[in-house]
């Protein structure tokens, strides 16, 4: 109770306060109320990761009814996540947002909403009363929104940033509809009454119920085809919002997801197999659109939509084990979601940070304008070459573990599943495998193109490595990254709990997990290690051998051409061409082009981009339709004061009218029936 | 650990071995089996060229290309007799980790700033992630074959017995085989002995890389054909006492090795484009084995 009352203190008076500093005391301000708020929730979070729960009921008003707050495990790991992401992304937007001190005005907005995103999104995690959820989830959209449009002199920027203000609000529309059905059903808003009430209903009834919620929180976590604001919002924020928009904001659409499944009791199978088919076409849709954008963090804002989708699969392992009374399975699967959520947070964040670094340095984010970009950068190339293997799912570090427990997940069900069952498994195992040979075609484009060979456009302002200072946060994200990946067991232990909770076993401990596919989590991280030790051995005797041996610098071998230029070079559209030619009914390509002909030939150009059919399919045309449709009311917006008057009075005396006519009408209606 | 000094004695030979089954092929002498292991031994006493283009990554990236593949090789067992490394779902851990070499070979390729090697680089990225399917694939019907998740298990428990089984058997081979040519960037996928760059896959990634880093992809690129033909060498073995397993382990390698050196001879290589196609076939190949293998577990009944 008093930590709660510490906790909306604290905010109030941050936001009250922080328009009265000047830079420097704004920013000490800021960043020690986002560390102060991180690391008292962060105290509770790891004693619920031990086994502790905690349980506070404010009073609440009439409207609402007594408050929940409950912090179980699921809460903890969550919170522990979000923290993590926030401090980092707190300290490094600090220094990204230098580059705009002089709108003051602006960035104490930024920072005021910041806090109270951080905020929000804490307490969505323990809140457990629909109405509250939803105020807090209103704000959490709202000061969301606040800080994607940052730059909101950029159309592109407000445009997205409407896209993602309707977008969430369809989602509050599901998740209300869905509060709303079992509040009128058990006459409480508490959480606790949904576990009563789906068991008491029947199984179509509380699938439906799940289904509500599911859309709800699938638009927030970018599911497809609930995907289509992600790619426009993440590019459209400054550097750190983006990472923070995916490695937390969506990642409350998965916390979502799995609350509900521990407090709707339901059709576990036919929630996994319908969440499965869907992971499934989100991870492979998102990389096959990720591989061919241009831009650095839209290319990065598709890649969350694959990681929701590899998340998604785990979740839905976790879900069918429930279902078939597979404790095992199911611990595999929601250990693998969890995990992966983790571990996305974390190199994603640190892709977009370092995104972020490029920008500043060049005020490009098309790829193929850029290059050789380790030379001037190499600490942000490094970090960036981390996270990029990281994300591919590649040992030696972070994605590797998360992604291995969902393939063991996977061949552990393979060994007593029916036929069916064994199709499903082989397809999804076909598609994870997929995905990663995809991410890794993707990522060798990006850091590929972006970092290496020469600069493929001349950039006038000079290009340098973002100060140190700014660089602790990226590295202490990567020591994460690697440190996963060499102890993968010390995570699984944390994980201990929290999936224990989802796969319903409360009695949960280290030795369910010491079955037969989790012995192998010890040796991944030897291997890693071992793998680290052999790498670091053979550039060792590389450099004896190569001590006498004459090393020289020539130009680059171009098949005896000696003047190549940096035009020659591959071009991340040439690097992804033989691809595009192959997955070219599921992308839709434009092309635009002028050829080069005549005698005298005249400039000829060529152009090509590309575009999400399903965007097209689900956004666009409906849009259209609509707008075509409500066209034909545009008399009524004839831009006349006089008319919009006696539009409202027709409005406030029909308001009047209808009640007092009411049962005129209801005679009048009868009788039309009668007849 | 005798799995290891297997494959690396059988990758001694192996590259030799199809060397010279090529020249007698095409009428010529060829030359001795060790041949290309001098080669590569004169390249480690070598100085280096390097591009000024590059930067570390194309300093590092040979070092972590074999590095990967040693991994690799430490999770393959010897019949009965484990490897290195294993532990369930090391499969998982074999192909990823040579993702990882992958991956540093396509960005170093990048790294040079040249116009070929980026084409290398970009079809090498494209075969390596269709080629990756069929092996999982593979795995997985092996795994619910015989119920284990590693392969030491795997192949200790899976004995040939049917006639379906030896179907099994025979497609296996011929998945191996077929996804070492393409891990190798051999015959069908690619032709090592091309002389025009625009027509390379692997061979065109490498141009720029010269004395200790060449040494040591080539070295990796024994070592990778000695793995799959160890692997192949697994799935006949599982039961055979050590005094048989060894000497068929040889015999098997050797089978191989000639095998390649005659597809190479008499085999024109695909058309690129056609490539991708013939490499999505191999899966739906590994499909058939994991529907032969639920057919043998009575699952359609």
């Amino acid at each position: 109770m008093v930590f709660v009352t510490a906790f909306v203190v604290t905010l109030i008076f941050a936001i009250v306060l922080l328009p009265f500093f000047n830079v420097k005391g704004r920013s000490v301000l800021f960043f020690s109320v986002v560390l102060l708020n991180a690391v008292l929730s962060s105290y509770f979070s790891i004693q619920t990761l031990l086994g502790q729960t905690f349980e506070v009921i404010l009073p609440g008003s009439f409207v609402t009814g007594p408050i929940a707050l409950r912090m179980d495990a699921l809460s903890g790991w969550f919170m522990l996540i979000i923290n993590l992401v926030f401090i980092t992304g707190a300290f490094y937007g600090l220094y990204y947002l230098k580059a705009y001190q002089e709108r003051r005005n602006r960035i104490t907005l930024h920072g005021i909403a910041f806090i109270i995103l951080h905020s929000s999104l804490l307490s969505l995690c323990v809140i457990q009363n629909s109405i509250a959820f939803l105020i807090a989830w209103e704000i959490m959209a709202l000061s969301a929104f606040t800080l994607v449009i940052f730059e909101s002199d950029k159309i592109s920027v407000i445009k997205a940033g409407i896209n993602y203000l309707i977008q969430s609000h369809v989602a509050i529309v599901f998740l209300m509809l869905g509060f709303i059905w079992v509040s009128i059903k058990t006459g409480s808003y508490d959480f606790n009454a949904f576990t009563a009430f789906t068991e008491s209903s029947n199984s179509a009834d509380s699938l439906v119920l799940f289904l509500f919620f599911f859309v709800g929180f699938a638009i927030k976590a970018g599911f497809v085809p609930f995907h289509t604001w992600l790619p426009y919002a993440h590019p459209a924020a400054p550097a750190h919002i983006s990472g923070i928009m995916s490695g937390v904001i969506i990642k409350i659409g998965i916390f979502g997801i799995l609350r509900m499944v521990t407090i709707i009791h339901t059709n576990y199978i036919t929630i996994g197999y319908l969440i499965l088919t869907i992971s499934i076409v989100s991870s492979l849709y998102g990389v096959m659109l990720a591989i061919v954008q241009h831009n650095l963090k839209r290319l990065l804002a598709f890649h969350s939509i694959e990681n929701i989708g590899i998340i998604g699969i785990g979740i839905s392992l976790g879900c069918i084990g429930l279902g078939n009374g597979n404790p095992f399975l199911s611990s595999l699967g929601f250990a693998g979601a969890l995990l992966h959520t983790l571990n996305h947070a974390l190199f994603k964040s640190l892709l977009f940070y370092t995104a972020g670094n490029v920008y500043q340095a060049t005020h490009i984010l098309n790829v193929e304008q850029l290059g050789g970009l380790i030379k001037k950068m190499p600490q942000t190339s490094i970090l960036f070459l981390i996270a990029a293997i990281a994300i591919c799912g590649i040992p030696p570090f972070n994605g590797f573990v998360s992604e291995f427990i969902i393939y063991s997940g996977l061949y552990h069900w393979l060994q007593n599943a029916v036929l069916t069952w064994l199709i499903v498994i082989i397809f999804s195992i076909l598609a994870l495998v997929m995905v990663g040979g995809l991410a890794m075609l993707c990522f060798t484009k990006a850091f590929g193109i972006v970092f290496l060979g020469t600069p493929r456009h001349e950039i006038h302002n000079e290009v340098k490595e973002a100060p140190f200072v700014q660089l602790i946060p990226l590295y202490i994200i990567a020591a994460f990254i690697v440190f996963i990946g060499l102890f993968p067991k010390l995570f699984l232990t944390l994980l201990e709990k929290p999936a224990g909770l989802l796969s319903g076993n409360q009695f949960f401990t280290i030795l369910t997990f010491q079955g037969k596919a989790m012995n192998a989590l010890q040796p991944i991280g030897w291997a890693a290690m071992g793998l680290f030790a052999l790498i670091l051995f053979v550039l060792l005797v590389r450099r004896i051998v190569q001590r006498k041996a004459k090393i020289e610098v020539a130009p680059t071998w171009g098949c005896g051409y000696v003047a190549p230029t940096a035009k020659l070079q591959y071009t991340a559209s040439s690097f992804v061409r033989s691809y595009g030619k192959l997955f070219g009914a599921i992308i839709l390509w434009f092309k635009k082009e002028k050829e080069v002909e005549g005698i005298f030939p005249t400039d000829g150009h060529y152009e090509s981009h590309t575009y999400d059919r399903l965007e097209q399919w689900i956004i666009d045309k409906p849009i259209m339709v609509y707008k075509s449709f409500m066209g034909r009311f545009l008399f009524l917006q004839n831009g006349k004061l006089q008319y919009y008057i006696l539009y409202g009075i027709v409005f406030i005396v029909s308001i009047i009218c209808i009640p007092l006519f009411y049962e005129k009408l209801v005679i009048i209606i009868d009788f039309l029936k009668q007849l | 650990m005798l799995s290891l000094l297997l494959i690396l004695v059988a990758a001694l030979f192996f590259t030799g071995i199809i060397i010279r089954t090529k020249s007698l092929a095409s009428g010529r002498k060829g030359p001795g089996i060790i041949q290309p292991i001098k080669d590569v031994i004169r390249l480690f006493k070598k100085g280096s060229v390097y591009s000024q283009t590059t930067s570390i990554i194309f300093q590092i990236a040979p070092t972590i290309y074999f590095a990967s593949v040693v991994m690799a090789m430490l999770v393959i067992p010897f019949g009965q007799s484990k490897g290195i490394i294993s532990f369930n779902g090391d499969f998982i851990f074999f192909a990823y980790v040579l993702a990882l070499g992958k991956f540093f070979s396509i960005i170093s390729a990048l790294d040079t700033g040249s116009s070929f090697e980026g084409m290398g680089a970009s079809r090498e990225a494209l075969y390596s992630m269709f080629a990756e399917p069929a092996f999982f694939i593979l795995m997985g019907s092996l795994a619910l074959l015989t119920g284990y998740t590693s392969f030491h298990e795997i192949f200790a428990a899976l004995h040939v017995g049917s006639y379906i089984s030896y179907a099994i058997t025979v497609l296996a081979t011929f998945v191996l085989v077929m996804v070492a040519m393409i891990e190798n960037s051999r015959m069908p996928i690619d032709d090592p002995k091309t002389h025009l760059e625009l027509t390379m896959v692997h061979e065109v990634m490498i141009l720029d890389n010269s004395g200790f880093d060449l040494g040591l992809i080539l070295t990796a690129g024994f070592m990778k054909f000695a793995i799959y033909g160890a692997l192949v060498v697994n799935l006949f073995i599982g039961m055979v006492r050590y005094e048989y397993a060894i000497p068929m382990f040889f015999a098997i390698q050797f089978l191989m090795a000639v095998s390649i050196g005659l597809i190479e001879s008499f085999m024109a290589r695909f058309r690129m484009s056609h490539n991708a196609q013939f490499i999505v076939a191999l899966t739906s190949v590994s499909l058939l084995i994991f529907f032969a293998v639920l057919l043998i577990l009575g699952k359609f009944a």
